[in-house]
């Protein structure tokens, strides 16, 4: 995984909540067996018609937000399926990190794996966020969105935010482990399902 | 100390625990279906890595399956391959599959359970939101991405953060047990918890209202919990549970002797402290309807459609959330709930498609027929359920009622297959999500129980099922 650095970006501004892994990548684009090439399905009921035109009244097709890496959503943001599709969907449409005032657990787990910072911040600076147009400044090493005269601290697990920043495996951190693995099934043998 | 049943079963998987870090948790079961399995496969091949303990490993087809004919070839590319991709990854890495043909198909939700695979005081994941429903069995079950699947094939293990527990309690007797359904119950409890009560949290439903329950009811209960953002629910086993499982396919051959350790540990301690606890009565849910486009947009089958403002309750996001749901499902406030026409009906899902839950719909449906303007189908939950409910002479009573009936999988409630509604039509579904587009673009959903759904199918509207039995 490519290590995260900083990022400047402008914002693409998605006011809604309880937004589901449903329309983030709708089903009928699930049956891919690689993880590339999801992000031209992003979002594609809200983004086509019918027909495959372009919906002029929806943000993602507006040319202006097209360099964005930044998605400032609101509340319950990734909630429902499990699936791991959205996330590359997000990422290969460009988005590297996604503000929110809270996620869906298993969304949020997700995103880490792929390299995909999901930022949780109260109501207020997401409202500013949504309403600020310039460029921003995202340092997930000190901690910090600055936009305008303003600078906001975000909170992440210091472990997550260290394998973020370094790009580490997470299977490969975890053989190293492997003797407590071991240890673990020889103390309480697990039940086969097939004895 | 006393410890929540959660707690012990958590204890008991620690792997590595470090202050301040994720802890490494042992996996004791991995579920894997076809669509969030491909890529994590691809993973372990790329890095030269194998499964890790296929013993505790099982397969199965079940979110594009076609429920037609499967002697016919399939129609759709993407999905034979990706089936005959999940047959190949078994094959080269020594998972037993339960492939397209074999009796044992099925959601994996269901068939899990079904065989025995399922034990209390386990841990168990799968690719898959809805692994939450055996929860029901008093095991730490959830879902998980497909990074994770990679990881536990490779390892066993996952790193999790600890979650918080939530107490549901559930007191007071339903007035009518029949109409009234586990569905109902579960529905309300989203309704007031809200689409993201529980994020963060596992949900351990308690009370006498959720011991009354059988089995079958409890996963129903257990199946919706991520719908209302907790990655688990569980229930603490009892006697029901252990009679449940007992002579299954896989029940381990020592299960006398697990289900006295069992008695004797996974239970809740009196005294012990839940992070949050929500009380529900029992007595005074009705049958549930939803009309909006998430799981909270719930009302009583006697009520209205509410206006934004009702539902919004001063909160400028929820109102603004649900003037697009209504918009979306083409509902108008003060709509009365009996009064929406349906055009489709689904019997089906992780939710609602085990034994019970068909016998209880034909129960409602024998004698009838379904309304002309509705076009019904039942998809049992596994081709065992299938096979049991053929013993009992259910397909018939569906089949004589214009119900289709057909092979088992996720099928409509999710529209991976065939399976999907046309835009704008309207479904009575007992599936477990009403987002927009979830059962085919344009599709609009109504969760309900199944005799809700099979009363409807008759009358062609929603109407007060507890008047019909």
């Amino acid at each position: 995984m490519k290590p995260f650095s900083k990022i400047n970006s402008i914002i693409t501004p998605l006011d809604k909540a309880n937004v589901d892994t449903d329309q983030i990548i709708p089903k009928q684009f699930l049956k891919l067996i690689t993880k590339s090439g999801f992000g031209k399905f992003l979002f594609y009921d809200w983004r086509f018609n019918h027909d495959g035109q372009e919906k002029d009244d929806f943000i993602l097709n507006d040319s202006h937000y097209k360099t964005s890496q930044i998605l400032v959503t609101n509340e319950n943001f990734g909630c429902g399926s499990s699936r791991e599709h959205a996330v590359w969907a997000l990422k290969d449409f460009g988005f590297d990190v996604i503000i929110s005032p809270s996620f869906a657990d298993i969304f949020y787990s997700n995103c880490f794996k792929n390299g995909v910072l999901p930022i949780i911040l109260d109501i207020e600076n997401i409202k500013k966020l949504l309403q600020f147009k310039d460029e921003i400044e995202l340092d997930l090493e000190s901690q910090t969105i600055i936009f305008g005269d303003e600078s906001i601290n975000f909170k992440i697990d210091s472990h997550r935010k260290t394998r973020l920043l370094e790009g580490l495996d997470d299977i490969d951190l975890t053989l190293k482990e492997d003797t407590k693995i071991e240890n673990f099934e020889k103390n309480s043998s697990r039940i086969s399902i097939f004895e | 100390m006393t410890e929540t049943l959660f707690e012990k079963i958590w204890n008991s998987h620690v792997v590595v625990e470090r202050d301040d870090e994720p802890s490494l948790i042992y996996i004791d079961r991995h579920l894997i279906h076809e669509v969030t399995s491909p890529q994590a496969f691809d993973g372990l091949r790329v890095n030269n890595r194998k499964v890790r303990r296929p013993d505790l490993t099982v397969a199965t087809i079940d979110h594009n399956v076609p429920t037609t004919d499967r002697s016919l070839p399939m129609i759709d590319e993407t999905s034979s391959t990706q089936i005959k991709t999940l047959e190949k990854n078994c094959k080269d890495f020594g998972i037993k599959l339960f492939g397209i043909n074999d009796p044992n198909q099925g959601i994996v939700h269901v068939i899990g359970p079904q065989l025995g695979i399922t034990l209390p005081g386990s841990t168990i994941v799968c690719g898959d939101s809805h692994t939450s429903t055996q929860g029901a069995f008093g095991a730490f079950a959830f879902g998980i991405g497909t990074s994770e699947v990679e990881h536990t094939l490779a390892t066993q293990t996952l790193w999790l953060e600890k979650p918080k527990t939530f107490e549901i309690l559930a007191t007071g007797k339903r007035k009518n047990s029949f109409a009234v359904t586990s569905k109902d119950i579960i529905l309300s409890i989203i309704k007031q918890i809200g689409t993201d009560g529980g994020t963060g949290h596992v949900l351990e439903y308690r009370g006498d209202a959720i011991s009354d329950l059988s089995m079958e009811q409890r996963m129903t209960i257990c199946n919706m919990s991520i719908e209302a953002g907790s990655r688990a629910g569980l229930i603490a086993p009892d006697e029901k549970t252990f009679d449940y499982l007992n002579n299954r396919k896989y029940t381990p051959k020592n299960y006398d002797d697990l289900v006295d350790d069992w008695k004797n540990n996974l239970m809740t301690d009196a005294n012990s402290k839940f992070d949050k606890t929500f009380t529900i009565d029992v007595e005074k849910i009705e049958p549930q309807v939803s009309w909006g486009t998430n799981p909270a947009m719930v009302s009583d089958v006697t009520s209205k459609v509410p206006t934004p403002e009702e539902f919004g309750n001063n909160n400028e996001i929820q109102i603004e959330s649900a003037k697009k749901a209504l918009s979306y499902m083409d509902l108008k406030p003060d709509t009365p709930i009996v009064d929406i026409p349906i055009d489709r009906v689904f019997i089906g899902s992780c939710t609602n498609a085990r034994l019970e839950d068909l016998k209880d719909a034909a129960e409602i449906v024998k004698g009838k027929t379904v309304n002309s303007a509705v076009s019904a189908m039942v998809v049992p939950g596994s081709q065992m359920v299938k096979l049991q409910a053929e013993e009992l002479g259910l397909d018939r009573i569906f089949k004589d009622a214009n119900f289709e009936w057909r092979e088992s999988g996720c099928s409509m409630c999710l529209g991976m297959n065939p399976d999907i509604l046309k835009p704008g039509e309207r479904c009575a579904s007992t599936s477990n999500r009403n987002f927009e587009g979830r059962q085919g673009s344009g599709g609009r959903t109504h969760l309900v129980s199944p005799v809700m759904a099979a009363a409807s199918a008759i009358a062609g509207h929603f109407v007060d099922v507890r008047e019909w039995c």
